[in-house]
């Protein structure tokens, strides 16, 4: 099921390739343009280019609905946990790490390990609203009738 | 500046066609465009951030909308002539159009914004948090609450998808369960 | 002056949709209209004429940059905005969605004439 063979061929090729940028994005947020947010929502788009080209079962096969649900609470609870810990430098939020040098990957206080964290929750956050719209589907049929795959 | 004008009254075009046409498939893909130019848009008004977002969740909207309106049987719906709903919504949107350009007056000219609290994110934002990003800077120092209360809404909005879409009935073999425990 | 008018227009159209259009989808098109007229407006308030974005390089002078930079408030505003307009159209596609399951029809009159 999912797309004929030529869009599968050419997702195979390029899966990687968006991937790779999403990541780039959210990693160099603090030295050039991007960011937590542009990040996040292009490797959901990666995701979501997957489902629209193998199908609901492959994709799910990679991205199990447990795994999106502990890591949409991973995301918010890391965020959480860097805000209290400012409390080290006195203050809520307070950037206790110091800021480094300027230009350079490692600078910025804790400013990298908030934008993965960010990233990481809205990826699964929009993969799962995604998966529920499309598990939820069969409605053209009798509403309410429960058929055995409809787990989520 | 004749480009902003210009590429205003793309999407003001695209929004009268979304609205007015028949088919929803075709206003759907017109909401598309409105959003493609205004990334565009974003991009010549210098937040390069935001234009890459905005096309992006663009994409995401046009695939979640289709796939709304493209499940449904019948994608043309017929006209329906509500004329006192239309008639009084035009009157008051045109009243309010009125009085809101008077307070247009008072602002600012395009082109020379006043920058009380930014100027000292613009001045001391590369030697306070090291990041030479200031937008990224703002987001996860200066103002980190608004970064957290947009986590919380991304959690509430998956909540409420999850408790609204769930599906409560029998499986098969007689056992009866709530399902979507998500 | 006549730029905010515009966005003004553009925020009136999608109100419009919004109030006075019957199907249900076109009413969640009315909100998408919206949430971008407030965006576009947010950022035309913050243009500089002629300004640069706010990012830095190596080589850039710190006091010419300041001088000549786009207010970088209202696009970090606007950033976290996009994100939650997307959760919550989302939502309201699903509860669109539950609403054609029951009633079998997208038409918002139909809905009240024939609800419980």
């Amino acid at each position: 099921m999912g797309m004929s063979l030529i869009v599968k061929k050419i997702t195979q090729l390029l899966i990687g390739l968006i991937f790779l940028f999403g990541i780039n994005i959210t990693l160099f947020g603090h030295l050039s343009v991007g960011g937590g947010f542009a990040g996040g929502v292009i490797l959901t788009c990666g995701f979501i280019l997957l489902m629209l080209a193998f199908g609901k079962d492959t994709t799910l096969g990679k991205m199990r609905t447990s795994v999106a649900r502990f890591l949409s609470c991973t995301g918010a609870l890391v965020f959480l946990a860097i805000a209290l810990l400012g409390y080290i430098g006195g203050a809520f939020f307070l950037n206790f790490l110091d800021p480094g040098q300027a230009f350079h990957l490692h600078s910025a206080g804790f400013i990298p390990f908030a934008d993965i964290a960010i990233s990481i929750l809205i990826v699964s956050a929009i993969f799962a609203l995604f998966v529920l719209l499309v598990l939820s589907g069969r409605f053209t049929e009798d509403s309410g009738k429960y058929t055995e795959d409809d787990e989520l | 500046m004749i480009t902003f004008y210009l590429l205003l009254g793309i999407m003001i075009l695209g929004s009268i066609v979304a609205i007015e046409t028949r088919n929803i498939l075709s206003s759907v893909i017109s909401v598309g465009i409105v959003g493609f130019t205004l990334s565009i848009l974003f991009l010549l008004l210098g937040a390069p951030d935001l234009a890459i977002t905005q096309v992006v969740v663009e994409i995401l909207v046009l695939v979640i909308l289709i796939r709304a309106t493209i499940s449904v049987d019948n994608t043309a719906i017929e006209a329906y002539r509500g004329t006192f709903a239309i008639v009084s919504s035009l009157f008051f949107l045109g009243l309010f159009l009125v009085f809101a350009s008077y307070a247009f007056l008072e602002m600012h000219a395009f082109g020379k914004p006043l920058m009380r609290t930014s100027q000292h994110y613009l001045d001391k934002g590369l030697a306070e948090t090291g990041a030479s990003n200031i937008v990224t800077a703002v987001i996860l120092d200066y103002r980190a609450y608004d970064t957290l209360g947009e986590a919380t809404v991304l959690f509430v909005s998956v909540l409420g998808a999850t408790v609204i879409l769930r599906r409560i009935g029998r499986k098969r073999g007689g056992k009866s369960i709530e399902s979507t425990g998500k | 002056m006549t730029i905010y008018l515009m966005c003004l227009l553009l925020f009136v159209m999608g109100l419009y949709c919004l109030v006075a259009k019957k199907h249900l989808i076109k009413k969640i098109i009315g909100v998408a209209i919206l949430d971008y007229a407030v965006n576009l407006f947010l950022i035309l308030i913050g243009y500089r004429e002629g300004g640069a974005p706010p990012i830095l390089f190596k080589e850039m002078n710190q006091q010419v940059f300041s001088q000549q930079s786009v207010d970088p408030l209202p696009q970090a505003l606007v950033l976290t905005s996009i994100v939650i307009g997307l959760g919550v159209l989302i939502m309201m596609v699903s509860i669109a969605l539950r609403l054609y399951e029951k009633y079998k029809t997208f038409d918002t009159s139909e809905i009240s004439r024939l609800k419980g």
